[in-house]
């Protein structure tokens, strides 16, 4: 969808999503990449390719003639830039080039030169005090997500500022947060200090906040090969899940026990107490522990209720639900053998954008540019 | 006011919840207009299902959670069970750029507003479909939430301890992963109807935008069998890397990426002599004395204030951050500086503090323009003024019952 737009990618880590997401959505994309870079581990292989590769040393007099002689012909350009760097000059070089800084905290504010990686990105943005036991240590997620979400607000603040360009024909400067962006992923629990002056915190394996007697409903359960989601909701879709899982333990001759007499069509997450929950959740606990993960997947979707397999990526890697949709994508690696990507996140008319490999893009890049 | 970016652009979303309506804040917030339609039979989920409520009390216009994904936006009440609703959505669409939808496959078309039906009239319409699975694939027509797409995903899995059950990440996390890809499509997609004039349908799988998250992970997993796992607050690149206990409850975040950050450190703190201690000196040599150093840096920080030690350590060029708890996001000065909350004033709950985006524009900058719409608060406006009706109009389409 983005075809004739040039974008220019000069991100550190924590840009690189941004770049690979207007590729798949059809912009070309050259990604500058110092000489002595590695470019063999899997977070630069998963997130740059389908950009062009130039290599060049920006930091050298020749090399940084060639990035501004591209950033003036460019539509978009994605920077990282460090304290003292100047990212507006980009904007000086070409009016009409939509400039994209990407930073920790943003160009302004107190903290801007601050140091910070995923870690403290993810702290910084509220997320972790949101992950974890109750009462232990906060915790991230064990792959960066950060840098995902940074990128992700980048590449719309992009999108939203070309749009504008499209009417005025003016380009400008897109100042984005991590920890900003961080926060996108918070759902709405600042609300909850805004509204009634409680802090949300982390509830380890369960979920609360639902019931106004404050109960919490447990989401991880043991069973034979892992773990699986499972919470007890409300709401039409919450009764039908609550039936069909009585009704699927009654098919196998399970112990309802206390399940037996529940009317789900009354039954109130909201208005639950904690001493309610434990009872329906114990007799869950014990059939739980004798499924299978893919078993429960395909149960649950065959009886239209909600709940999932907390899936590792091998789990992930052999779902045919994602084979069917054509979602992985291979292309040749470096070396000849294929490499194998996820594909365009989404699906236009019925159509997934094929990928380019990195590779095949470095020479004809070099080619152009000489 | 500035211009702003968006302007000029409608959007109609139909459905709840987050992964819809927050494609749809998103864009209002940069100055499209957007319509959010519910029924006063089928409310937005979020309004009931979901606190906080304002003094506790449930309530169709009274829910924070609502409110939180549904500012700048004009709310509208149509039966589209009714043929005459079913009418004025229709003429709605015909006005639109743009149509988000989170429903299950396959429901818009049942209704009679599928992208096919609204494509005929208004051939430049981008439409976003976004659920759980995608519109295709043998599990397109499970239902779902994202506070359990999120472990589908693998996410979950990959949070907490090693030797400890998974954990979730606070809320329907994928959710917003999906409606950030969603919103880039709808644009991407706007973009491309400026050259060519035609419309598109967007197929957004909230689980596919998640894996886009983990996509190196994947990638690893696809070239060398490799499985990740939780590793609590560790990582590979880096030692120290993790979480500790601060004074008051608050705990502070903290890395070292190279050997002289770790050096850093430890003047920082006091401690010269082991920042040059053989043993420790190199990564590996940190990462297997990691107790001896954890032991170092709980003792210095166990009394200490989380920010005034953040604030030390950046000064020495350690990377460093107070995990900020939701109620420190309302005080974080960086936060303060660059607008993250913006009050406004909604009719029950009062004033509210609406999120800002992300990022900022430099020439035309986001607006939380209004407080999210009580239910069908706007019918009028949106009807009589956006789609033109006259009032005798108006008040027939009332009479047969397209608003209840």
């Amino acid at each position: 969808m983005l075809q004739g737009y040039t974008v220019l990618d000069l991100t550190a880590r924590l840009g690189w999503l941004a770049g690979r997401l207007l590729a798949d959505l059809g912009a070309d994309v050259t990604r500058i990449e110092a000489p002595d870079a590695d470019r063999g581990g899997a977070e630069w292989r998963a997130l740059n390719v389908n950009k062009r590769v130039l290599l060049l040393d920006a930091a050298e007099t020749d090399g940084l003639e060639r990035v501004e002689r591209l950033a003036r012909s460019a539509d978009i350009l994605f920077c990282t830039p460090r304290p003292g760097d100047r990212p507006a000059r980009f904007l000086e070089l070409n009016p009409r080039l939509v400039v994209v800084a990407i930073t920790p905290f943003g160009l302004t504010g107190p903290k801007a030169g601050w140091l910070a990686s995923d870690l403290e990105i993810m702290a910084a943005g509220g997320a972790m005090s949101l992950a974890g036991e109750p009462d232990g240590m906060p915790v991230r997620v064990s792959a960066p997500q950060a840098y995902a979400w940074a990128g992700a607000q980048a590449a719309v603040g992009a999108l939203v500022a070309l749009h504008h360009r499209g009417a005025s024909g003016k380009g400008q400067m897109v100042d984005v947060s991590a920890q900003s962006a961080v926060i996108t992923a918070l759902a709405h629990a600042p609300t909850f200090v805004d509204i009634s002056g409680i802090t949300p915190t982390r509830a380890g394996a369960y979920v609360t906040g639902r019931s106004v007697t404050g109960a919490k409903f447990r989401v991880f359960w043991r069973c034979r090969d892992g773990h699986l989601n499972f919470i007890l909701y409300g709401g039409g879709a919450g009764r039908h899940t609550n039936e069909q899982l009585v009704g699927w333990m009654r098919s196998r001759g399970f112990e309802l026990g206390p399940l037996e007499r529940i009317d789900w069509s009354r039954w109130d997450p909201t208005i639950v107490t904690q001493e309610e929950v434990d009872v329906i959740e114990r007799p869950l606990e014990r059939f739980f522990a004798t499924l299978a993960k893919r078993e429960f997947l395909e149960q649950a979707h065959r009886r239209g209720m909600l709940g999932y397999p907390v899936s590792t990526v091998a789990d992930i890697a052999s779902d045919p639900h994602l084979a069917a949709r054509g979602f992985w994508q291979d292309v040749p690696g470096p070396d000849g053998p294929g490499e194998r990507h996820c594909g365009a996140f989404v699906v236009v008319d019925g159509h997934r954008a094929a990928l380019h490999s990195s590779e095949t893009r470095a020479a004809s890049a070099a080619k152009r540019i000489r | 006011m500035p211009a702003r970016a968006l302007d000029g652009v409608r959007v109609a979303e139909f459905g709840g919840y987050a992964a819809g309506p927050h494609v749809g804040k998103m864009l209002a917030n940069f100055g499209a207009t957007v319509v959010h339609v519910e029924s006063r039979a089928h409310p937005d989920g979020f309004r009931m299902q979901y606190p906080p409520y304002k003094n506790g009390k449930p309530g169709l216009d009274s829910g924070g959670c609502f409110a939180y994904f549904n500012d700048s936006k004009f709310g509208v009440a149509l039966d589209l069970k009714n043929p005459r609703g079913l009418d004025l959505a229709r003429h709605l669409a015909a006005k639109c750029d743009v149509v988000i939808e989170n429903m299950r496959p396959g429901v818009m078309a049942r209704i009679g507003i599928g992208y096919d039906t609204l494509k005929a009239s208004n051939p430049g319409l981008v439409m976003l479909s976004t659920c759980n699975m995608g519109q295709t694939g043998p599990r397109a027509d499970t239902p779902g939430f994202g506070s359990q797409l999120t472990a589908l995903a693998g996410m979950c899995q990959l949070t907490g301890s090693p030797d400890h059950p998974p954990m979730l990440l606070y809320g329907p996390y994928i959710d917003f992963i999906a409606s950030t890809l969603g919103a880039l499509a709808v644009l991407a997609a706007l973009e491309r109807r400026r050259t060519t004039g035609n419309g598109a349908h967007l197929d957004v799988s909230q689980y596919e935008c998640g894996l886009m998250f983990l996509a190196g992970p994947l990638f690893d997993f696809h070239a060398s069998g490799r499985v990740a796992q939780r590793a609590g607050n560790d990582d590979p690149g880096a030692a120290p890397h993790g979480a500790y206990a601060c004074a008051g409850g608050a705990w502070l975040a903290l890395s070292c990426w190279s050997d002289a950050e770790f050096g850093r450190l430890m003047e920082a703190i006091g401690q010269p002599a082991l920042g040059r201690d053989r043993r420790v000196v190199d990564r590996e040599g940190r990462r297997m004395h990691a107790q001896l150093i954890d032991t170092v840096l709980a003792g210095w920080l166990r009394e200490r204030c989380a920010d005034t030690a953040a604030e030390m350590l950046q000064a020495a060029g350690v990377h460093a951050h107070a995990v900020n708890t939701m109620a420190d996001l309302f005080s974080d000065p960086q936060l303060a500086v660059r607008g993250q909350w913006r009050r406004r004033s909604h009719p029950v709950i009062g004033e509210q503090a609406y999120c800002a985006p992300a990022f900022t524009l430099s020439e035309t900058p986001a607006e939380i323009t209004r407080a999210a719409p009580t239910l069908g608060a706007d019918n009028e406006s949106v009807f009589r003024g956006l789609l033109g009706l006259t009032a005798e109009e108006y008040a027939a389409y009332q009479a047969a019952g397209a608003f209840d």
